[in-house]
This record gives structure tokens, sequence and C-alpha cells, in this order.
């Protein structure tokens, strides 16, 4: 070890201490980085996986086919379909249930769909107040797509080119 | 107005009544502005540490977040205090007050102007030193009584930084008593009077730092509050406490870090003293002078930049490990202060003392 004067000097004059406060003392200063959440809200991603929606054809016909592709995607096992026939011989879902604390939001099933039936949308802000309602069903998954159909359009069509 | 208050009590209440009324009275006039300066002290911190670490700091209650303190006091007042089933009731509830008596008591002897003290003792420095020791009882104790491993561990880290800092403490203290030549705090500021040349700060810069850096030890606050150490001890001695005794923890935290920041200010930067004594066409100006002249609100402004040093420090340093502080302690701090006085014991014995 030794006696080290340079070693003293530096400790004793606490210039490394300096050094550590008027870096924290130049943030003191510095411009904020705080969103203020309700207020002030980032930009969204048009790839963003938030609430779902089924959509609808422009002649008011539900796109899903009952293909049950969705189904078999999803890792969570979040989604329920049931299907029958229709009297004009189309095939449609009776049933179609996803349980929201079981969704991982992982946008698989979008991925799978061959018809764009099911979407995510950029919908984040949603919660529940008793229990079931967290299984959105297949009415109140065709009634979000009915309600933002614009919006999911419009997010669709921008993020087509890099799919 | 202190006389016109005796003579108006002792009109009508014999003379020891009217005694007590009028100590009361002084003792609230104290009380209250520094229970109010420990509400602002908490709000200014986070505010401070949230603007060092590019954020916000609480803004919602209040115009920029400024009844924040009032909101946290009544949620914490309607809290439950929950007592742990194995832990010693007594102690455990006596523990708090123990660890804020001290820190207030401590507030009798300050000096805020000349004259305008509490109890104007001899050995007010004496007085000092042994209440601030005796606040550690509060803090052991609550560790103890909680009978819970963490806090144990905190009372014991506690315990030894106590007594180790307290030594520099004390001999940082001594160095300002060989300067001043008295124990009381006023005579102390009035032996800096001059100019801003003969405040104790320049011939005892080396004490002063130690002095300022031991009331961070000593006030348990960071880079040396390994008895709180939220990483591995989880809030150390008061992982049991909650509602209001937790809150008393709090609030003699709080004020102690007052009380070094106004005994700083006090034994090296003069105290009320203005930094513009001697400057007689600013203190003799009718308007500004009364801002550029001695008064209280330079005690405030100099114990309020030591506030913010506290909070400061703790936005930069990271916590010292527990055997760094023993040897920052007995091994820098201590062997200092032990120089530092031969020294200035050698200037006194020598009759140079430029700073009187």
């Amino acid at each position: 070890m030794g006696f080290n004067l340079k070693h003293y000097l530096k400790t004793f004059s606490l210039q490394e201490l300096m050094k550590g406060m008027s870096v924290t003392g130049k943030y003191l200063f510095d411009c904020k980085f705080t969103i203020q959440y309700p207020e002030e809200k980032t930009p969204i991603s048009p790839r963003f996986r938030g609430h779902h929606a089924l959509r609808r054809y422009p002649n008011g016909e539900e796109r899903c086919i009952a293909c049950k592709l969705c189904e078999a995607v999803c890792p969570a096992l979040a989604i329920t379909i049931e299907l029958e026939e229709r009297p004009d011989g189309t095939r449609r879902t009776t049933r179609y249930d996803i349980d929201m604390f079981k969704c991982i939001y992982c946008g698989f099933c979008e991925e799978a769909c061959p018809v764009d039936a099911i979407v995510e949308t950029d919908i984040f802000e949603y919660h529940f107040e008793n229990r079931g309602e967290n299984i959105m069903t297949k009415d109140k998954l065709l009634a979000v797509g009915d309600k933002y159909e614009e919006k999911i359009a419009k997010m669709k069509a921008a993020d087509a080119p890099y799919r | 107005m202190v006389e016109f208050l005796n003579n108006l009590l002792s009109s009508f209440l014999p003379d020891w009544m009217a005694l007590l009324v009028v100590i009361v009275l002084k003792i609230v006039a104290i009380v209250l502005p520094l229970i109010l300066l420990v509400a602002y002290a908490t709000y200014a911190e986070r505010k401070i540490i949230g603007y060092m670490q590019v954020r916000l700091g609480p803004n919602r209650v209040g115009f920029k977040g400024l009844l924040q303190p009032f909101a946290d006091m009544f949620k914490l007042i309607f809290k439950e205090i929950v007592i742990p089933a194995k832990s010693n009731r007594f102690l455990f509830l006596i523990a708090p007050l123990l660890a804020m008596g001290p820190a207030f008591a401590a507030w009798a002897v300050i000096p805020f102007d000349d004259g305008m003290v509490l109890a104007n003792v001899n050995a007010g420095l004496l007085f000092l030193l042994a209440l601030t020791s005796l606040g550690v009882y509060g803090v052991i104790l609550a560790g103890w009584a909680s009978n819970s491993k963490y806090a144990q561990l905190s009372a014991l880290r506690i315990g030894a930084q106590m007594v180790s800092y307290e030594i520099a403490m004390g001999f940082a203290l001594v160095g300002v008593l060989m300067a001043s030549g008295s124990l009381n705090l006023g005579d102390i500021v009035m032996a800096q009077s001059g100019s801003i040349f003969s405040w104790f700060v320049w011939p005892l810069f080396g004490l002063f730092l130690v002095y300022f850096i031991s009331g961070v030890a000593e006030t348990n606050r960071a880079p040396f509050d390994v008895a709180e150490g939220e990483s591995e001890i989880v809030a150390g001695f008061h992982v049991e406490y909650s509602g209001m005794a937790f809150s008393i923890f709090f609030l003699a935290e709080y004020a102690n870090m007052w009380l070094i920041s106004a005994l700083t200010a006090l034994m090296f930067l003069g105290g009320w003293l203005s930094p513009f004594q001697g400057l007689t066409f600013l203190t003799e100006t009718p308007v500004i002078g009364l801002f550029f002249g001695n008064g209280i609100h330079w005690l405030l402004l100099k114990a309020s930049f030591f506030m913010l040093l506290f909070f400061w420090f703790r936005a930069t340093f990271p916590r010292y490990r527990y055997d760094q502080i023993m040897r920052l302690g007995w091994k820098v701090l201590i062997p200092v202060t032990l120089v530092w006085i031969f020294g200035e014991g050698l200037a006194v014995a020598l009759g140079w003392q430029p700073w009187l």
C-alpha cells in the first residue's frame, strides 16, 4: 500500500462527491420526462394489441366463418367457439367467447384469422366491475367492432404494408 | 410583546402561573412552525429528488402539490396502529415518543435571533450533545420491542453508527467551543460577528465538513441509511410500525435533520448573522436593510441550504456498506478532528486567533 499523497488529496478534497452532485444538480433544472397520464398520452402504434373486436363486412354481414383457427392457435386457450350452419348454407358461430383474464394479448388470433374478423384494437383503458364480465361474448365483441370500425380500419390500413 | 403578555397575565394570575403560561406559549411558538417546516421538508424532499431524477414529484394535491404533506398526514392519522402480537407493547408504544421527544426538546436552546431563545442556558452545547444522543434510545427500543429480525438488525446497526459518529461530532463541537470560548449558543454566534470572514467555517473548515457529514450519519440519512436499508432489511427499525406511530418516527427524523441544519448554521455559518455584515451601504438602507441586516431569516435560509444538501446527497450517493461507515467514522473523521483540534489548540496557546 504505502502512502499515496495523490490519493489522499483526491479523497480529502471530496472532488468525486462534488462531481456526482454536479450531475444530479444539473438534472434538477433539466426538462422533465413525466407524462401526466390522464391528461397527456403517448402516441400508440397501429400494431398495438389491446381490447378485442369482431368486425363486419361493409354490407353488415359478420366476417367470422367459425373456422376455429384462432381457437386452435390461442396459447392461453382463451377463445371458445361453437358453430352451426345457417339456413342460407353459410357457416357461422353461435358462440364466440374470449376470456379476458386468460388472454395474454399476443395477437396470434388476429394473425391466424383468414377473413380479418377478430382484431385487437388500441383500446387499453377498460375494466370489469362484476364477476363474469371478463368473458367477452360474441355480441359484446361485435358491438366493439361496430363502434370502432372506422378506427380499426384505419389502423389496419396503416399497418398493412408491413405485414 | 413578551413583557406585555407577562404584565397582562400577572394582573390576574399568580406569578408562577403567569410564567408557566408564557413559557408554554413560547414553546408552542417554536414547535408549531417547526412541525410545519418538517411537513414541508417532506414535500421539498420528494419534489427535489423527483426533479433530480427527471420526474415531476407530487403535483396533484393543491397547487403544484403544496397540500401533499397534509394529505399524507390525514392518511396516516386514519390508519390503524398495528401492534405485533409478540412485541413488548409498552416499549413498542413508548419508542416513537422517545425518538421524537429529544428531537424537539433540543430546540429549547437554539437561538433564533439575538436573545430570541427559549432557555438561554450557559451549557447549551452540552445540553444539545446530551439530547441528540438520547434520540438513539427511541430507535433502539423500537427495533427491540418490535420482536422482528429486521428491526433488531437495524437497531444494532443504528446503535453502533450513532455511537461512532457521536464522537466525531463531539470533537467537531470541541473545536467550535475552543474558537468561541463559550458553551452558550448565543455567545458562539456572537463570537462570529464582524463580517462574513469571521464565521467559524473558514478557520474550522475541516471540522465543519466533519460535523455535517456526521450529522448526516447521525440522522440516518442517505448515504448512511443502513438502518433503513430498504433493499436488505425492508425499512429497518420501523418495519412493524404503522399509522401515527410510524409518522412520529418520520417527524423525529425530519426534526433532527432541521436540528442538524440549524446547528451547522449556528456553529459555523454565524446563525442569524447576515453575510453582508459590515457592508453599511446595504445594511443601513431603509427597506432592503431589513433583509440584508441580521435576522431570523438568515438562520432559516442557511438551515434550508443544509436541508437541500441532505436531499441532494440522497439523490446522488449510493448507500455505504456497514463496514465502510465504521471505517469512515473511526479511521477518517475522528483522526481529522483530532489533528484539527491539535492545530487549533496550538494556535490558541500561541495567541494566534485571526478569527477573533
